[in-house]
């Protein structure tokens, strides 16, 4: 006998609830000390950086944005306890550790040059034109290690400095703009930028656009797809549903 | 419950279910489950949180009363207003400008641009941000943005598909202007320099997603709202148009029928200032963080509803209130990104929906709310779901079988970001399968608009998400990052337009909050709810219990 449909949405809604009204004290089974700002917490073991500081009481209005890996919002850098090292982190995708010491960096100052993007050729001038600091790269490797998304950030710059823009755009794309790059460069750089750039470049210079889509422009431009539409917009939801399930599907 | 011990990033008895699927992968390479007919979609969707019992109420007052919404958007909409009106001074603009445009993700900052190619001055533009501009749902867009630009394809054939993902409840015209805009869009961000995804040949990589009957989704790697935002936003940038951080709108101002401007909220210095506008677009976004039913979200922070309460305060009629859309596949483990999402491609390259004793059980690319209501009813009815070490239940989707399909090395070069999100957790997608339940993913309706963005309100526009018709009652893939390009656009074209006629700014007033209220205490709604509600609240309750206000 199935359950009652009410009930199986009971059931989903307590299944999820530390997720949606945060977690109850007496579920934890695991405590761990974290420091935020320099002041010590009891969290639960297993959080995200960002989830152990609300759970401490925090309510973000900066350094949190998408929670999901994309935004760049929640950069953070902290030190574990006797560790040397100082680490990088997107606070909505990293589990907090027991030791963990943490401030987050919720704005970047970082100079963006101001450019018309049909006005420039694909390649150094254009790379050196706007951002000529590019060249005060000291290979330090700096970036790279600073880098969430482990981007080879060095090695772009590299490229970039080459006039390697396709390079440059290739190795980036997966950048989140978070800005510890830029914060940690000790030549001054602000590396994502000029990523921005070089993509741009690569994209509308070095993809040339698809015969099917200038095609396709321009079929638009003749009002092609009117007869088309007219039948759609007229017809009753019946006819619409026939053809809706008569079409033909390609293979995905 | 004693310590677990992990293999993998699964604890022993996940293990154990992972090698089921690993065993029936080979049989299952060439095996897809058939398409459900009309009369099986409508069964299985009697287990969609949409149509399960419970869970909505009848809206009791203005222009949508009689509708029925979801209990915590209908919570907002009867809620008193943040603030009464006396102790803001409305009458001194801080900013008096052209164009007013609230939110700055894809549609937002779509409008801007468009409205400057039209010829509107950028200096009188101010495009004003909760958050940090570009904090958006858009930004987490991964699959892709559908365009009819394919030989074999067409955008009559691209609206039919959407009108039958919609349940045939879509607004026609306005489905028309985003089918047949779609191209023109492509054309643009090639134009801007966006980075597609090509084939060899220099054509786009299209891939289908669920309710397509062609290929027509493009993307850019698994990152797709994110190149096209960052790319629009360095355009924005470049433009040098005037903008605003952390500054929510808190209310609209009206003259009595138009809206002339807005009231915004410094959400760190807790001041406010009033903006003068002759025209404004709204681009807001959606409402995943009122965890709908309680589910968990794909949604970003700030996705809170603000823009529909705003809006139907000051009169603007809504659509499709009664259905919210739930994606399929929201990461159900590990515990870190519960609800997070895990893009449809997925399934558009090969990834199996599989339940715990290794089957195939639904054809992967029914549309959203038929295939999440299939995984609903395989956890909750047919008891063959894989429940996690917190509780959750969720079936199997099974990527391992994108490299068995495609090659090795397709997920790191396709699913960057949902390879380096596993990871992270020390789960490897490429080797095992990944765990999903539905989750909150989209607001289907909204603000009523018509082809060029307007609405019922004079001096209001709306693009994006948190506009209303334009996909009925459920959205397919690929058409939301499509819906803030081609809306954003025409929003700020159609806006452009209406500023040649020189209008004459509007009397700043704030009389609609008492005549709502009134109809508030009329109706006898009893509460002291307010909104918007500009941000969830997630902090531990402990902390809560002991909080003071003295400072």
């Amino acid at each position: 006998m199935p359950e009652k449909k009410s009930d199986i949405m009971d059931k989903i809604a307590d299944a999820n609830k530390s997720v949606v009204t945060g977690i109850d004290e007496k579920d934890i089974e695991h405590w761990i000390t974290i420091s935020i700002l320099g002041r010590k917490y009891q969290v639960p073991a297993g959080l995200t950086i960002m989830q152990a500081m609300e759970f401490a009481g925090y309510r973000f209005i900066r350094s949190c944005g998408c929670r999901a890996g994309f935004c760049g919002a929640c950069a953070t850098v902290y030190r574990l306890e006797g560790d040397y090292r100082l680490r990088t982190a997107m606070a909505c995708q990293t589990r907090v550790e027991d030791g963990m010491y943490l401030t987050q960096i919720p704005f970047t100052p970082a100079e963006k040059a101001k450019y018309d993007i049909t006005k420039l050729t694909p390649g150094i001038e254009a790379l050196l034109h706007n951002y000529p600091e590019i060249l005060r790269c000291l290979g330090c490797n700096a970036c790279t290690k600073a880098c969430p998304q482990d981007i080879d950030v060095m090695e772009y710059i590299a490229a970039g400095k080459r006039g390697d823009v396709e390079k440059m755009a290739e190795i980036s794309f997966d950048c989140i703009q978070c800005g510890l790059c830029a914060i940690r460069c000790p030549a001054e750089l602000a590396q994502y930028n000029y990523a921005q750039l070089a993509r741009r470049l690569y994209g509308r210079y070095g993809t040339p656009k698809p015969e099917h889509l200038k095609n396709r422009v321009k079929e638009i431009g003749q009002d092609k797809f009117k007869d088309d539409f007219d039948k759609l917009l007229s017809g009753n939801e019946d006819e619409l549903r026939k053809m809706y399930t008569s079409r033909d599907i390609e293979k995905a | 419950m004693a310590e677990l011990k992990f293999i993998g990033g699964y604890p022993e008895y996940m293990r154990k279910l992972i090698d089921v699927v690993n065993k029936t992968r080979q049989q299952r390479k060439d095996y897809t489950p058939k398409a459900m007919t009309m009369q099986e979609r409508d069964e299985v969707l009697k287990v969609h949180p949409d149509y399960a019992p419970g869970g909505k109420r009848v809206i009791s007052i203005g222009p949508n009363k009689g509708d029925t919404a979801p209990n915590e958007v209908a919570d907002l909409l009867e809620a008193y207003p943040l603030i009464e009106g006396n102790e803001v001074d409305v009458t001194k603009p801080d900013y008096s400008v052209d164009l007013l445009i609230i939110g700055g993700g894809l549609a937002g900052t779509t409008a801007a641009v468009w409205a400057v190619d039209k010829g509107v001055a950028k200096d009188t533009i101010l495009l004003v941000n909760k958050l940090r501009h570009g904090d958006a749902n858009s930004i987490m867009a991964e699959g892709g943005t559908q365009a009819a630009d394919r030989e074999n394809d067409s955008p009559a054939r691209h609206f039919l598909d959407a009108l039958g993902g919609g349940h045939f409840t879509n607004k026609p015209d306005v489905l028309r202007a985003l089918v047949e805009d779609a191209p023109l869009i492509m054309d643009w961000l090639c134009d801007l320099g966006a980075m597609i995804d090509r084939e060899d040949d220099g054509g786009f990589v299209e891939k289908a997603g669920g309710g397509t009957s062609r290929r027509r989704m493009h993307a850019c790697k698994d990152y797709t709202g994110l190149e096209e935002l960052r790319v629009i936003k360095d355009e924005f940038r470049n433009l040098e148009i005037p903008y605003l951080e952390y500054y929510p709108v808190i209310e609209f101002l009206t003259d009595g029928n138009r809206v002339t401007g807005a009231v915004l909220y410094n959400l760190e210095t807790g001041d406010y200032k009033i903006v003068q506008a002759e025209a404004t677009i709204l681009a807001t976004g959606g409402f995943g963080r009122l965890h709908v039913r309680g589910f968990p979200t794909t949604n970003h922070y700030g996705a809170t509803c603000d823009g529909v309460v705003l809006a139907y305060r000051v009169g603007a009629k809504l659509r499709d209130t009664d259905t919210v859309q739930y994606h399929p596949t929201g990461a159900a483990y590990p515990q870190q990104i519960i609800g997070l999402l895990l893009t449809e491609k997925l399934r558009s390259m090969g990834a199996q929906p599989v339940n715990k004793n290794g089957e195939a059980f639904v054809f992967p690319l029914e549309p959203r709310d038929v295939e999440a209501a299939s995984f609903i009813r395989e956890c909750y009815v047919n008891e063959k779901g894989v429940i996690t070490p917190t509780g959750m239940r969720g079936i199997w989707l099974d990527t391992p079988m994108i490299e068995l399909k495609n090659g090795e090395g397709t997920i790191e070069k396709s699913f960057p970001g949902m390879f380096r999100m596993f990871n992270r957790f020390d789960l490897d997608i490429r080797k095992d399968p990944v765990l999903v339940f539905p989750t909150l993913h989209y607001q289907n309706g909204g603000v009523e608009t018509d082809p060029w963005g307007k609405t019922n309100i004079d001096g209001l526009w709306v693009a994006g998400e948190v506009s209303g018709g334009v996909h009925g009652k459920n959205r397919l893939m690929g058409n939301s990052t499509l819906d803030c390009l081609v809306f954003g656009r025409r929003s700020g074209i159609s806006v452009a337009e209406y500023l040649k006629s020189n209008p004459k700014h509007g009397k700043l007033t704030l009389d609609h909050l008492k005549s709502y209220t009134q109809m508030l205490k009329d109706a006898g709604v009893n509460t002291t709810r307010k909104a918007p509600i500009l941000l969830p609240d997630y902090r531990g309750k402990a902390i809560l219990a002991r909080m003071i206000d003295v400072f």
